[in-house]
């Protein structure tokens, strides 16, 4: 099992742990909270996410030949899901970003949970950190 | 009670309190519909076997019933189309485009802002809008300075504002327009759910009617044009059932209002809406007025006592729509959060993006009632608010 499917699978233990939705809500709305905001000039096209209802900027950093992203939303459900998605992706090789099967996404079951709006956003959020991991695989 | 004759809610688990997207159906109505499809269903204005000719007396019984209703003077002057969106763009394209300037408020739906775009229109620039105060108020003064400034204008305004609940007094406002001439269009897709009509008094030239938003079908509306008009206004489609006459060199269309209801119409949607019409007129609508009046003055009561809530407007002259936010947090949490509630609002911009830009703010929590809402649906709402806020708070 991968680094990224390892973590997938963390929080999807995390997220059954909980039966009702609401509940899950409320772990996604923590999530959330602990992600700090990013400086105001980050907030800009070039880092927004499409397809969300809520703003998004995704922010990726390249070190060591591993990319690390920060991010947030307007919306503290949508930072939840943020908070999700870079601790699932941060700290891998371009190559693993883009070698990554992303039905696999599918296991922690957050399209049952969130709206089809939000699902659209979370692929946005997908497709921005693989165009990234294919910018930079250029560069490696 | 008459919140039994929808079927909805002997069957959803949701406190619904989203009656401005749509409002939901009346068990008679959606009986109707089915006895076409089941028993009689056949083309209109066509064929003139026995089923055909029931339809077509079903159908145009419907427009007399909507006549009467709404208190229009002829048959004629109620065009079918498929909503007030539809609606807008036929006055819009066959009329409104005669005219140097167009005249709308402030709190119109896109529906009464983007058909004008599309014809080159912009702010300054073929279109004005009338300004309101800070409570949502229409600025009388400043709509009187426009009329006196567009000596070719038409006025296209909404009764009720879809996003806040707001109601225009249409009846001065028209007064004024025909005061200088000037021809109005209403918008009146809020209208018929909550208010009682009565074309004559208002004295518009033409008013947009839906019935989805009416407690009957979607994909079913219509517009009432003072017969003086009808010989002004072109045909915004054409085809099937709008002619007399055709040949290689020339079309003769038909009078009003064939020659507007090109091709095959809604005609189970037309009579599921005849019916809801024929409801409300058999109802006590004055105790409906009184009660959703009630209701909504308890919702703003309510909501009134939450914590760092920011109310968009009061209830004096507002109905149906209530608008909100909660300071700190964002509507769409809050609308997922009701969601897991079993609470069906809206969140975001209503349709309404130029008014929020003017509020500064990108959109908002809208409750919006209908008669069969209740104290109790309200008090659920606002125990479901109350967790969400308890949620998202720091």
């Amino acid at each position: 099992m991968s680094e990224i499917e390892n973590r997938i699978e963390q929080f999807k233990d995390d997220l059954d742990f909980f039966d009702d939705e609401l509940e899950k809500y409320e772990y996604i709305v923590d999530l959330g909270k602990k992600v700090k905001d990013i400086n105001e000039d980050l907030k800009s096209d070039q880092f927004l996410v499409q397809g969300c209802t809520s703003l998004v900027w995704l922010v990726p950093e390249y070190k060591d030949g591993k990319i690390f992203f920060k991010g947030t939303s307007e919306a503290i459900i949508v930072k939840g899901l943020v908070h999700i998605m870079i601790s699932i992706f941060s700290d891998n090789s371009p190559k693993d970003l883009i070698e990554f099967d992303t039905k696999k996404l599918d296991e922690l079951k957050l399209k049952e949970i969130i709206t089809p709006n939000r699902q659209s956003g979370l692929a946005g959020m997908l497709a921005k950190i693989i165009s990234y991991a294919k910018e930079y695989d250029g560069k490696a | 009670m008459l919140r039994e004759r929808f079927p909805y809610f002997n069957n959803s688990k949701n406190i619904y309190l989203d009656n401005a997207a749509t409002t939901q159906k009346l068990d008679s109505s959606i009986e109707v519909m089915n006895e076409y499809y089941f028993n009689y269903c056949s083309n209109t204005h066509r064929s003139s076997f026995g089923d055909a000719n029931e339809a077509t007396k079903k159908y145009e019984d419907v427009r007399e019933i909507i006549k009467e209703y709404i208190n229009a003077k002829k048959n004629e002057e109620i065009i079918f189309t498929k909503g007030v969106s539809e609606s807008i763009n036929f006055i819009a394209n066959s009329f409104g485009v005669k005219f140097d300037t167009v005249i709308i408020s402030s709190l119109e739906h896109h529906s009464n802002i983007v058909p004008w775009h599309m014809q080159g229109r912009s702010l300054h620039k073929g279109l004005e809008v009338v300004k309101c105060n800070e409570n949502l108020e229409f600025d009388i003064d400043h709509f009187e300075k426009l009329l006196k400034e567009n000596s070719n204008a038409l006025v296209s305004i909404t009764h009720i504002s879809n996003a806040f609940g707001v109601i225009h007094d249409i009846k001065e406002i028209t007064r004024l327009a025909h005061k200088y001439n000037t021809p109005v269009l209403i918008d009146g897709a809020q209208s018929l759910a909550h208010k009682k009509i009565d074309i004559q008094d208002i004295d518009c030239d033409f008013f947009a009617f839906s019935s989805h938003k009416t407690f009957g079908p979607t994909g079913v509306g219509g517009v009432y044009i003072k017969e003086k008009y009808l010989s002004q206004i072109d045909a915004y489609q054409t085809g099937g059932a709008t002619i007399s006459d055709v040949s290689y060199e020339r079309s003769i269309l038909l009078d009003s209002p064939y020659k507007f209801e090109a091709g095959t119409q809604n005609i189970a949607g037309v009579i599921g809406f005849g019916e809801v019409i024929k409801w409300l007129d058999e109802v006590d609508f004055n105790q409906i007025e009184i009660h959703e009046e009630d209701i909504y003055e308890y919702l703003h009561n309510e909501l009134s006592k939450i914590p760092n809530i920011i109310i968009y407007n009061h209830p004096e002259d507002a109905i149906g729509s209530k608008s909100f936010n909660i300071k700190g947090i964002h509507h769409d949490d809050i609308g997922v959060l009701l969601d897991k509630q079993n609470i069906a609002i809206r969140v975001g911009h209503h349709c309404a993006q130029p008014i929020m830009k003017e509020l500064g703010i990108k959109g908002t929590i809208r409750v919006s009632i209908a008669f069969y809402n209740t104290k109790e649906d309200i008090d659920i709402f606002i125990k479901a608010l109350k967790k969400a806020i308890d949620i998202l708070g720091e």
